[in-house]
């Protein structure tokens, strides 16, 4: 291969004079995980209405769970990038689409609406997949005890179906960190355009693509183990789920163990 | 709010948004799920097959593409095939490779991660006892496989495998990142030339929404269809 390696560029000055091109990987991250945060936020809230929508008995409520999961499932999450960006102040009225287009940091606000109700499509699939799978019997003891309908999903289903939801929950938020990165096409500076961007000024393309790899991974690494540790603290007593995978460090020390008993 | 939506400009550039753009789409749907199919079976078995070297070869090739966002892979893919090229070709110079290609290789290698987890499930789904049987009536492990093992992983996989390849369908208008003239990326050329962003943009929307919808609706059904016979 007759590519010229230099690992030196990260210390090296941009062209904005101001940051090293690692500095920029840096602030780009910080973009992808703002991004992410907010959008989850909407992704969980809407997520968790229109899930609960979907698993009550009134019809209306069920027609429209399943239309709005339809509608922003079955649309690239970047076509409806585009449709919020491009699309949405031309067809508001003129004030309104006006200060759409003036406002800062634009392609910030689209991505979290945009990410945000496209994920919340898919956490309502997780939440009602979650409600449904408590046993029938919950709801029907909830309601026989005299509590309202949205007492019972209060008191009695949810928090049984949060806990259940988690590992699903888990990589649905790892896809939003991951899904931020669709974003550069309308124009935010996130991890993988500041790498592209370091690729296009230093031409040291597989420098900058290893750096934003490498940090993706990381970002990746801690979500999960904070997640698994957070599924063994609020783990149901007795249920299956619950019981997650040991970790290397565990298996390591078992092994230890063994060794040491054959002695 | 409609009043000057121009239809005309969506039929004047039907034919260049299905000729050429959704040719490609639908192509490059096909072709990197049929690959990614053969290549995400092999990890699956390489992760089942018990041998350290090829277990963490497989974990580590399925772990690292879904830790990264498929953008990035597209950009990583396009300026490192050259260079494979050239190491495998033994060529003087990076060779040159096609948009096609280059984003086939991409969605291939990435979507095969996502297939071989499926096929690990589908392979694990499989009652110990037919392995069990079909070494006890003589046969090796390729026959196992390729005769046993495998049709049926693969026939209870299939719904699954196939609202995979719809979501692969969506994630190819991902190609747009590469000025690529996809479906989405004929429609973006187009809204830019004629400045007719709010037309066309809907229209691509609705058109992905339709075959989706469409796709998976005969999925679910596929689906109700094939528990029956199980």
């Amino acid at each position: 291969m007759n590519y010229h390696w230099n690992w030196g560029i990260f210390w090296q000055i941009s062209p904005d004079g101001a940051h090293t091109y690692f500095q920029l990987l840096l602030l780009g991250t910080w973009w992808t995980l703002t991004t992410a945060f907010f959008a989850w936020i909407i992704a969980l809230t809407l997520g968790s209405l229109v899930g609960v929508a979907r698993t009550t008995p009134n019809r209306w409520l069920l027609r429209f769970g399943n239309a709005y999961v339809e509608l922003f499932r079955n649309i690239p999450l970047l076509v409806q990038m585009f449709l919020w960006y491009f699309v949405l102040p031309e067809v508001v009225p003129r004030d309104i689409g006006v200060w759409l287009k003036q406002l800062p940091d634009a392609s910030f606000y689209t991505a979290v609406v945009a990410l945000g109700l496209y994920t919340s499509a898919r956490v309502a699939e997780q939440v009602r997949a979650g409600i449904n799978s408590l046993a029938r019997g919950q709801r029907a003891a909830g309601l026989a005890l005299g509590l309202t309908l949205p007492q019972t999903y209060r008191y009695v289903l949810l928090p049984m179906a949060y806990r259940i939801m988690l590992p699903p929950l888990t990589s649905e938020f790892i896809n939003v960190i991951k899904n931020s990165s669709v974003a550069l096409t309308i124009g935010l500076m996130e991890l993988t355009a500041r790498a592209r961007e370091m690729q296009e000024f230093t031409f040291q393309v597989f420098e900058a693509f290893t750096a934003a790899t490498i940090i993706y991974i990381i970002i990746n690494i801690v979500v999960t183990e904070g997640m698994r540790r957070l599924e063994r603290a609020v783990a149901i007593p007795g249920y299956l789920a619950a019981r997650t995978k040991p970790s290397w460090r565990q298996r390591w020390k078992a092994r230890q163990r063994w060794r040491l008993r054959r002695v | 709010m409609f009043s000057n939506f121009d239809f005309d400009v969506i039929i004047r550039s039907l034919p260049y948004l299905f000729i050429d753009g959704m040719t490609f789409t639908v192509t490059l749907t096909a072709m990197a799920a049929g690959l990614g199919l053969i290549w995400g079976t092999l990890l699956a078995l390489m992760r089942l097959s018990g041998f350290p070297p090829l277990v963490i070869f497989a974990t580590g090739y399925v772990n690292l593409m879904r830790s990264v966002p498929l953008v990035l892979m597209i950009f990583w893919f396009y300026f490192l095939v050259p260079y494979i090229g050239q190491w495998i070709t033994g060529s003087a110079a990076p060779i040159r490779v096609g948009a096609f290609m280059s984003s086939l290789i991409t969605f291939a290698l990435f979507e095969a991660a996502f297939f071989s987890e499926i096929m690990r499930a589908g392979i694990q789904s499989i009652a110990r006892g037919q392995m069990a049987a079909a070494q006890a009536l003589g046969m090796n492990y390729r026959t196992t496989m390729s005769y046993i093992i495998l049709p049926q992983a693969f026939r209870n996989m299939v719904p699954v495998l196939l609202t995979q390849t719809i979501i692969l369908f969506q994630d190819t208008s991902l190609v747009y990142v590469l000025s690529i003239t996809d479906f989405l990326g004929a429609a973006s050329k187009i809204a830019q030339r004629d400045g007719r962003l709010v037309e066309m943009y809907l229209f691509a929307a609705a058109v992905y929404f339709i075959i989706s919808l469409a796709a998976s609706t005969a999925v679910r059904r596929l689906n109700r269809r094939i528990a029956i016979i199980r």
